[in-house]
């Protein structure tokens, strides 16, 4: 295989994702190669799902601008590729009287930031709001343009997206190493073969380190996976209506306290440095951690109504900002060692928030290196969602199931997801190939149950649909197989 | 045809509902609707192909879709309406039923009794909050029995089991059975969840070893399992450092417990106690909200299934009069509380005139194992109502004491008894 483009996208998260679907407005041949089965399966997937009012990143790094730049932007980006966004706004809680003085700080660093409407609440009128907020709340930086988005879908929306508007998605296809002209990028290599094209981003999340070395660029650049665990509690028994954080130390947010937009609560995450950027374990002690810390917010959480555990890893980087004393920031560059690079790195929190704004930086970028990027006029920015039998209104179900029965039988009993939509899944524009995909793209398995009553029967519908038998289905891709073998059958 | 009408609408067709249908019919109901959301009747029986079913009400020892064939053909010849493929979304406090399926697309019927018997669901790994990776290969019992046992395909080949409830015993053995190799089953309480003639047959009987006081500590593997790391632990449940050991798999099972499956009845304004996950009922299964009763594991969790099929009458032949206007008024509510090592008591309440029309069979479970000869005693303040000996009592095997008529006169004078399970 030898294919040749203009820009090729390293990494299907959701920052490699938007910068496709925002790069696919001009007349350039885009490629995006995924290493995994799916778009979405790394960071952007496994986080708080917050879009960030802004108020928390230090004023004058690149965290900050891309931060205040993205927030205004979610409201069309998400009614564009129908993605579920609400502007509930959050609160930074202050449980001690000492720490109504960090508030103030914050006020002041969200006013420099230009983050609008912030103001501080006391703690009575916060418990108006928030009737299980802790008694020794005693108040809060609430910031009204925060939101909230459906993390597991809006990298593959925007992916869909972007095949929509012509650019082409090559999944289970891994960068392997780059390929030279002198000092100029013509291409890649990958598992698959070989990719030429004009330009590379590398939007490879937490890997992003080892692609830009490998292009020789910023040697001393680290990438340090810090793990993030999390519970979620089940919605019949916890009802939270706000986002809240405590009030924030140097390295983390805090763990916080936020009712997602499916209603569950959702509590975490710890931050502990892991060695492997594949160790996405759950732990006792990041259990305990995450536990304590929402305790200090909601003190009537309890422990019997964890549904769900999962745990992400954010790509810390240590890129400094140009005149502070900090460490942390974004990579959002041309470097000039080679040339036909746009280097991302270090995307780590708020880099979903920021991912939009990511994506036009990235365009800016590219015009200030000389790239002619004409728009082009048949260029469509809605993406067509396939229905979500839950969303709908009695009427529109019944609608539904007349003309296509399958959505009339219920496969997730917890989160209402019926056959039809899975079906649609498995032939819908980016096709999902694995249970997690049919995960991410319907929220099926996500209930109380973990997916113990529709596993049996997904991969049933998946094996009939994709004419394969059931052993060949896997969880997330190659040798993840629920199955080993037919009963009875006589083992080798 | 499904009419939009019905005396009495029963959820769920597991030997609690089919009991309840039957029984309603044979007490008056003119219209009875079984709703079932799998493609056939029998609830969770339809998997459990071992047998150990009906050894108390057949005096037989059926396997499960035995046992619940012999209800559907007696539903069938009594004359209910059925209602397959189809879930139940909703019912309000009015009993007005929404349910849909592939075939029945949106259906709305109007009940005058309703009797949930939507079974339970099985706790999952986030509910004991399981350390470790997240890979394909965790399973609960439950679904790899029906993997193995419907689908006809095995959910792996080198098998840890967690928890020694009765699935996973059954499953340890009906996986050996299929040829793969289960190494271990690991229970991190100081004994038996489950049924002791389970453990003889199933693991005893085909050499597992059963570790008690150990859980697991780690999940290892990134696509699917690769090992489990095993540790003891102590009186406070802690792991042990220096007992940890690893232990090669593909699979783990999980046994660990079953929840009753109650989101319908939330809906419906039912209350729920949180000991047993079930609502609050009185002797004839009748929650807080008038006319909806509920029977089987939606309740509490059953060993037997025969319990099952008896407290599915009740609430059948309840549900009955109920909606003919029939209920003997609830002249006297008598409070049952939990005492000395009982964890919960079932029925919460009950109506002293209910001993004038039959037997009342109190059910329980004991919070600590007693290996010696016990009392289960009915106490009325101090006095002593009613006693049985037992000769012992287990968390894992469920215990009943029986009120009759002779009990009637000192029912009616308490405001509450008290049940305690003691050494004798
Ligand atoms: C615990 C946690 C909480 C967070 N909370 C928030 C929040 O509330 N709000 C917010 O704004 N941000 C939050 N973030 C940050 C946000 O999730 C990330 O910044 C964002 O998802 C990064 O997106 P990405 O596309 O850069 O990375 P990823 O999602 O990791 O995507 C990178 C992709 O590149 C692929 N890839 C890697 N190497 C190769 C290769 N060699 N070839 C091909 N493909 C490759 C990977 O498989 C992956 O799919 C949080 C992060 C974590 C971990
Ligand atoms: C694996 C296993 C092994 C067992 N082994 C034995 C044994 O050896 N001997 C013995 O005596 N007992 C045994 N038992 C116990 C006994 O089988 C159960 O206690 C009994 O089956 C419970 O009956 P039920 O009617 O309450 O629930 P179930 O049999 O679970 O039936 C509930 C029914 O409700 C349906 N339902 C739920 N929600 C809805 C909805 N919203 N809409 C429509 N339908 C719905 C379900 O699909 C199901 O068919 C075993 C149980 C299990 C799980």
């Amino acid at each position: 295989m030898s294919q040749t483009c203009d820009v090729l996208i390293i990494g299907g998260g959701v920052v490699g994702c938007m910068v496709a679907r925002f790069l696919s407005q001009y007349d350039q041949k885009i490629i995006l190669i995924e290493k995994e089965a799916d778009v979405g399966m790394g960071a952007s997937s496994a986080n708080s799902a917050i879009i960030h009012a802004g108020h928390d990143p230090l004023p004058g790094t690149l965290k900050a601008a891309m931060n205040t730049r993205a927030n205004p932007m979610w409201d069309t980006v998400a009614a564009e590729l129908s993605v579920p966004f609400e502007r509930r706004g959050s609160y930074v809680v202050a449980s001690r009287p000492e720490q109504m003085a960090r508030l103030e700080e914050l006020l002041q660093r969200a006013r420099q930031n230009g983050v609008p409407g912030a103001v501080i609440l006391t703690g009575d009128e916060l418990r108006t709001r928030e009737p299980a907020l802790s008694p020794e709340a005693c108040g809060a930086l609430f910031t009204p343009c925060a939101g909230l988005i459906d993390t597991l879908l809006i990298s593959l929306a925007a992916a869909e997206n972007a095949l929509q508007n012509g650019v082409q998605i090559l999944l289970e296809t891994a960068f392997e190493d780059f390929l030279f002209e002198g000092r100029r990028i013509v291409g890649v290599r990958t598992n698959r073969g070989e990719i030429r094209c004009r330009w590379v981003v590398n939007a490879a999340g937490l890997f992003s380190d080892e692609v830009m070395h490998k292009a020789g660029v910023r040697p001393d650049f680290r990438i340090t996976p810090r793990r993030g665990e999390y519970c979620i509690l089940d919605q019949a028994e916890t009802s939270i209506h706000n986002v809240l954080f405590p009030v924030p130390s140097e390295v983390s947010k805090g763990i916080l306290v936020l009712a997602s937009l499916h209603g569950n609560t959702l509590v975490g995450p710890d931050s502990q440095l892991v060695a492997e950027k594949d160790n996405e374990d759950i732990t006792p002690q990041g259990m305990e951690e995450i536990w304590n810390g929402a305790a200090q917010l909601v003190p009537s959480l309890n422990p019997r109504h964890v549904i769900a555990t999962f745990a992400g890893l954010r790509a810390t980087g240590n890129a400094s900002t140009p005149g502070l004393d900090y460490h942390h920031d974004f990579i959002i560059e041309i470097p000039a060692e080679v040339q036909g690079l746009v280097n991302l790195g270090g995307i780590e929190s708020p880099g979903l928030t920021a991912a939009p704004a990511i994506a036009e930086r990235v365009i800016e970028l590219l015009r200030d290196a000389g790239e002619k990027l004409t728009p082009r006029k048949d260029w469509n920015p809605i993406r067509t969602p396939r229905p979500r039998f839950r969303e709908l209104s009695r009427a529109e179900q019944a609608a539904l199931i007349a003309k296509d029965p399958r959505y009339g039988r219920v496969i997730c009993r917890c989160e209402l997801v019926t056959e039809g939509e899975i079906v649609a899944e498995l032939h819908g524009p980016i096709p999902a190939r694995t249970y997690d995909a049919i995960k991410r793209r319907t929220w099926l398995g996500t209930g109380r149950c973990l997916g113990s009553f529709d596993m049996p029967r997904v991969v049933q519908i998946m094996a009939q649909e994709l004419g394969v038998s059931p052993i060949e289905i896997t969880k997330r891709g190659v040798g993840s197989n629920f199955l080993t073998r037919p009963t009875k059958a006589v083992e080798e | 045809m499904i009419k939009d009408r019905y005396d009495v609408v029963i959820i769920g067709s597991g030997p609690g509902g089919l009991a309840a249908a039957i029984t309603a019919r044979q007490n008056g109901a003119q219209d009875v609707l079984i709703i079932e959301r799998d493609l056939e009747p029998g609830g969770i029986l339809l998997q459990c192909i071992h047998n150990g079913f009906g050894v108390e009400i057949f005096k037989q020892d059926l396997p499960g879709p035995s046992y619940a064939q012999r209800f559907i053909n007696e539903a069938k010849s009594v004359g209910v309406d059925w209602l397959m493929d189809t879930m139940v979304l909703d019912v309000t406090p009015d009993r007005r039923i929404l349910a849909m399926g592939k075939h029945s697309g949106m259906v709305e019927v109007q009940a005058k009794a309703v009797v949930m018997a939507m079974g339970c669901r099985e706790r999952t790994r986030a509910q004991i909050r399981l350390p470790g990776a997240r890979p394909a290969g965790v399973y609960t019992a439950g679904t790899a029995q029906r993997w193995v046992n419907v689908e006809g395909y095995m959910p792996g080949k080198q098998f840890v089991i967690l928890g020694s409830g009765d699935i996973g015993m059954i499953m340890a053995r009906r996986l050996t059975f299929e040829g793969a190799k289960v190494e271990r089953v690991l229970e991190i309480m100081p004994y038996l969840t489950g049924l002791t003639r389970n453990y003889v047959q199933c693991l005893l009987d085909n050499d597992i070893p059963l570790q008690l006081r150990h859980t697991v500590k780690r999940i290892i593997g990134r696509k699917r399992v690769e090992a489990i790391e095993s540790v003891m632990v102590d009186e406070r449940w802690q792991p042990i450092p220096g007992t940890e050991e690893i232990i090669p798999c593909d699979t783990l099972l999980l046994s660990v417990g079953l929840i009753p499956e109650n989101e319908l009845s939330r809906k419906a304004g039912v209350n729920l106690d949180p000991i047993t996950g079930g609502p609050f009922v009185d002797d004839g299964f009748q929650t807080n909200v008038p006319g909806i009763f509920s029977a089987g594991n939606v309740v509490h969790v059953y060993d037997l299934v025969d319990w099952v099929t008896e407290a599915g009458r009740t609430a059948g032949k309840r549900a009955a009069l109920y909606a003919q206007g029939k209920l003997p008024p609830d002249n006297k509510r008598v409070q049952l509380k939990a005492a000395e090592n009982v964890r919960y008591v079932v029925p919460h309440t009950m109506n002293s005139v209910s001993l004038t029309e039959g037997d009342v069979r109190l059910q329980m479970r004991v919070r600590q194992p007693i290996e010696e000869p016990v009392w289960v005693e009915v106490r009325s303040g101090d006095k002593l109502v009613a006693r049985k000996g037992e000769p012992y009592a287990r968390p894992g095997e469920m215990v009943t004491m029986t009120l009759t008529a002779k009990h009637y006169e000192d029912v009616q004078h308490a405001n509450e008894l008290t049940v305690a399970v003691i050494k004798r």
